[in-house]
């Protein structure tokens, strides 16, 4: 265990995104789940407008690093992280910074579809509500734009009032991407999004987060390798919380410089 | 080998007709009180028991005032029930979880929940009967709160905890502040759990008599007034059972048909509720 460890220190960043099209990076990024440190200095610059995947065996801190990047874990007491996280040029783990707001910049799904317990169209709309006071049309605006956005429109619009629990599973899915588009964040985080999903349904989210990479920067964690390769621009692969390698996804698959990282895409282990 | 076989049979088949014999038993005595109750009970109902109030021995009467005091002592010590131990019950789950603090309330819960109900009433009557100088409506319904609280509690905590975690993961990471997903998605989602414990607390409550005899006492006369003693169908028919006159226990037996229907009625409801759930 410990050999393998000391095996990985140095991340090989292979290409960078340019400096001037990074939104959100993390910087010498550690996370402890009590007396726990279950990543090690992370840095992984995130490229605005583009999907970042995070691909890495199960444990290896992918989730976590996610899950740090809206401070989502800062609803559990022992869970801290160390090192900064940028956003826009601030650090959004410095004392003072506005959680309620970078929750609003920075959207997430889940792995389980958690459609509220509403009709669709409350679900679209909670989140708008919370922040923002407009009118009934344009609320109706936003839900349809967000539900478009989502590629659900067509599928929902004759039944907006029925509830959200009422879909299938694919349908949730995108009803939870919907609900989180809707506060038009600058970046969404997906953990696993298609994890619960038929094939047609992730073929369906997968298009759907192809589409909203033109206004939002994404990071997708994925056990699916074929996934990430199809959806994503950067690829990290990280093992036993520290990133490996990084790079353009078109490398890290067909050239990759680490040994783990080859022996991982290529489905030797993981 | 088959020697082995056949006791192992054998060991199954007693074992089986133990269990079977042990239910019967069980289920014998609750057929007995139902049916007494029943054939008793349906001799005795006409419509003055809904329209008189209870009588003097010998004159025609009902409970007219016994089923509206119990109707507004358990309505308001449920309203009381209801706030607190919806919102203890939620604290426990969403914010207590496991703190030294909330170990200690959730103890304190559990030691309320079996507490001996005379001990509420004897509790009660000290703390507002003799200060007040009087047994008054309001003091029944405070002791039937106290029983009613801790079991709200129980079940809201109970089942918070039941709801998924990436449903409050959900809200919070939409930028709702943590009540207000409590409130709008987490409330909503457990609504059939919660509405389950307020009404299994009611059916707790309803047939509660020791309290009442310490608190509300009783009244003959119609009384909508919380701040006088009050008629309730518990104390009347811990009354009217006792005495030697036969309209009198007939009264008794109609009132225990009474709430032993409305228990059902709740019961049956509660199922309903959560099979739906279910679905």
């Amino acid at each position: 265990m410990t050999t393998s460890l000391q095996s990985v220190e140095k991340a090989l960043i292979v290409e960078a995104p340019a400096a001037e099209t990074i939104k959100l990076e993390t910087q010498d990024l550690s996370f402890y789940y009590g007396d726990h440190k279950s990543l090690h200095e992370v840095s992984i610059p995130f490229a605005d407008k583009a999907v970042t995947a995070l691909i890495g065996p199960s444990g290896c801190g992918k989730s976590t690093l996610l899950r740090a990047l809206n401070r989502i874990y800062n609803l559990y007491p022992g869970h801290r992280a160390e090192g900064q996280i940028i956003l826009d040029g601030k650090d959004i783990l410095a004392r003072g910074a506005d959680i309620a707001g970078l929750r609003t910049k920075v959207g997430m799904v889940f792995q389980k579809p958690t459609p509220f317990p509403m009709s669709i169209y409350d679900n679209v709309a909670f989140g708008v509500r919370l922040y923002e006071n407009i009118s009934k049309a344009e609320l109706d605006n936003r839900v349809e734009e967000a539900l478009r956005r989502a590629a659900l429109w067509d599928e929902v619009k004759d039944k907006l009032k029925r509830p959200g629990t009422g879909l299938s599973g694919g349908q949730q899915q995108r009803l939870c991407v919907a609900r989180g588009v809707a506060v038009r964040p600058e970046v969404l985080l997906l953990d696993e999004p298609a994890s619960a999903l038929d094939p047609i349904s992730t073929a369906k989210l997968e298009e759907t987060i192809t589409q909203l990479k033109q206004d939002h920067t994404i990071v997708i964690v994925t056990h699916n390798m074929g996934q990430a390769a199809r959806i994503s621009d950067y690829t990290a692969f990280m093992y036993l919380g520290r990133l490996v390698e990084f790079g353009r996804t078109e490398q890290v698959f067909t050239t990759p410089r680490a040994k783990r990282t080859q022996d991982y895409v290529t489905g030797r282990f993981g | 080998m088959d020697i082995k076989r056949i006791s192992r049979t054998l060991a199954n088949t007693v074992f089986i007709g133990f269990c079977f014999l042990v239910t019967f038993i069980a289920l014998a005595a609750l057929a007995a009180i139902l049916w007494s109750l029943i054939g008793q009970g349906f001799k005795g109902i006409d419509l003055n028991v809904f329209t008189k109030d209870t009588p003097a021995p010998g004159s025609t009467g009902g409970l007219r005032n016994a089923i509206l005091g119990s109707l507004m002592l358990c309505g308001f010590a449920m309203l009381g029930a209801a706030v607190v131990g919806v919102l203890a019950g939620t604290w426990l789950s969403e914010y207590g979880k496991e703190s030294p603090y909330a170990r200690v309330v959730r103890f304190m819960n559990d030691v309320l929940l079996s507490a001996p109900s005379i001990l509420v009433g004897l509790f009660v009557y000290e703390l507002m009967v003799r200060p007040l100088h009087g047994f008054s409506g309001f003091a029944g319904a405070v002791a039937l709160a106290l029983i009613a609280a801790p079991v709200v509690t129980r079940a809201t905590e109970d089942v918070l905890n039941l709801q998924p975690t990436a449903l409050r993961e959900a809200g919070i990471a939409l930028g709702a502040p943590r009540w207000v997903t409590i409130r709008k998605v987490i409330w909503r989602s457990a609504g059939g759990g919660l509405l389950t414990g307020l009404m299994l607390a009611f059916a707790r409550i309803s047939g509660e008599t020791a309290p009442l005899l310490f608190t509300a006492l009783n009244n003959q006369f119609f009384n909508w007034n919380m701040t006088k003693p009050m008629s309730n169908l518990p104390v009347v028919i811990f009354n009217y059972a006792l005495t030697p006159y036969d309209d009198w226990r007939r009264l008794a037996w109609v009132g225990a048909l009474l709430i032993t229907v409305a228990v059902l009625a709740v019961n049956t409801l509660v199922r309903a509720i959560s099979s739906e759930g279910d679905k």
